[in-house]
């Protein structure tokens, strides 16, 4: 006999069903409560950086957009430094949370981010990831929450010695995970859950 | 040059025990299931860090459902319940400060949305969310009504077991989760295509609130205690890093 590994397990996921919004995003949904739904504003204040505007939507194997979708993005600020309780390495841009939430459009499901382009962040090994934004996705029929990544098309220096983007091996994939450039500040990312262009999602 | 803040990499999912994307029974997710294999890559910084979530932002009736949308002098209506427990990770340590955000049916199963079809009535009295901050020992609690089961288009007949919906922002966004509690005893638990997506029984047990009645409130409320784990912070000294730096 050995002793037992006393470790607990992580609790089961199980589907966001079709009202996620009425508990994160209430005020959306027309419960008034909390003055304000959280992570609306990701900018509370003149921010340092490129202010950029992120809009997308994701669709499902049929190409239909999803309306009950909830995306939550979670960035560091221009400089690389993130507005959380473990960043060691400097202060933090004071008017970016760097956190956004959106429950998409109640019609078309297309959800936008007005935010900042990131910085760059070093791996845990000091080498340098192009700069990026992590994103979250939960709806009714995913059974557990779908990380991915937000990239740049316009970083393509940056994006061809990124360990993630160079390591994947189908490297015709890639594109799922850059936001296209519509205009000045203007960019595009949208995800497909399934299909010939369906978006890279992460074990992470 | 900086290797960044020790945060630690978090444990890797066990997505043996976490449900599968595909899971046909439960027919939405069979076009809303990624079919490429996940991509496997270390946690960074990206997913080691996350926002801060202060007590000062959380209203007095945050955590109670009963008033929270009552108006002055009503309550909502429904077995009033009291949910308690605490906010861990898998090494067991306590996780302080995790956002918890909660939504219901009301005691009639019927949720307050423009989408919701059921025909039971709405409670003027009751809004269905709720949310609260973990204290320095992971615990919370909130006050609520009794949520009731409701059918749902699937199968020809499939009815949700009384549930409550979770969604937990711990000390990292790789720790992100959503799901929800069942309560001790519900019928409807072994027959619902949701719960069948969980892989056993220990992992539908570990979503299942036992009632508590070391916590209830005498002539006022029955308590259900519902433990949460996120993913557990690696601790070690001989992590990988570049030598020398
Ligand atoms: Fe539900």
């Amino acid at each position: 006999m050995v002793q037992i590994l006393d470790y607990l397990r992580e609790s089961p996921s199980q589907t966001a069903g079709p009202y996620v919004h009425i508990g994160c995003t209430p005020n959306f949904t027309g419960i008034e409560v909390y003055g304000g739904d959280l992570g609306t504003a990701m900018k509370t204040g003149p921010v340092q950086g490129q202010e950029i505007v992120i809009k997308g939507t994701v669709f499902d194997g049929t190409g239909t957009p999803l309306r009950d979708a909830m995306i939550e993005i979670w960035q560091p600020d221009a400089a690389g430094l993130f507005a959380s309780a473990n960043e060691t390495r400097g202060t933090p841009d004071p008017n970016f949370t760097g956190w956004g939430r959106s429950p998409g459009d109640m019609e078309t499901g297309e959800f936008t981010f007005e935010t900042v382009k990131p910085g760059a962040v070093p791996m845990p090994d000091g080498r340098m990831q192009a700069p990026h934004i992590t994103a979250w996705i939960v709806a009714r029929g995913i059974n557990i929450g779908l990380h991915t990544r937000i990239y740049f098309e316009d970083e393509a220096e940056a994006n061809a010695k990124d360990p993630l983007l160079s390591g994947i091996e189908h490297q015709n994939r890639v594109p799922t995970l850059l936001a296209r450039k519509e205009g000045e500040g203007q960019y595009r990312f949208d995800i497909h859950l399934q299909g010939p262009n369906e978006t890279i999602f992460l074990d992470i | 040059m900086s290797t960044g803040p020790k945060t630690g990499g978090f444990v890797p999912r066990d997505r043996g025990w976490q449900p599968d994307a595909l899971t046909p029974p439960y027919k939405t997710s069979v076009k809303r299931s990624p079919q490429a294999a996940l991509l496997s890559f270390p946690t960074t910084l990206s997913e080691e860090t996350s926002p801060v979530f202060g007590h000062g932002m959380l209203g007095e009736l945050d955590n109670d459902l009963i008033l929270n949308y009552a108006q002055p002098g009503q309550s909502a209506i429904g077995p009033r319940i009291i949910v308690h427990g605490r906010v861990l990770d898998e090494m067991g340590r306590p996780v302080p400060g995790a956002l918890l955000e909660f939504w219901q049916a009301n005691a009639g199963g019927r949720y307050r949305h423009k989408k919701e079809k059921y025909l039971a009535p709405l409670d003027p009295n009751f809004g269905g969310c709720g949310r609260a901050i973990t204290g320095e020992d992971g615990s919370y609690e909130f006050r609520t009504v009794m949520p009731g089961p409701y059918p749902w288009p699937n199968g020809m007949n499939d009815w949700r077991p009384a549930h409550i919906h979770f969604s937990v922002f711990g000390h990292g966004f790789a720790q992100r989760l959503i799901t929800q509690m069942y309560f001790e005893g519900d019928p409807l638990i072994p027959l619902c295509p949701i719960v069948g997506v969980l892989k056993s029984q220990e992992a539908i047990d570990q979503l299942t609130a036992p009632m508590d009645m070391n916590r209830t409130v005498p002539m006022d409320a029955r308590a259900y205690k519902f433990d949460i784990v996120l993913r557990g912070r690696r601790q070690t000294y001989f992590e990988n890093r570049v030598e020398g730096l």
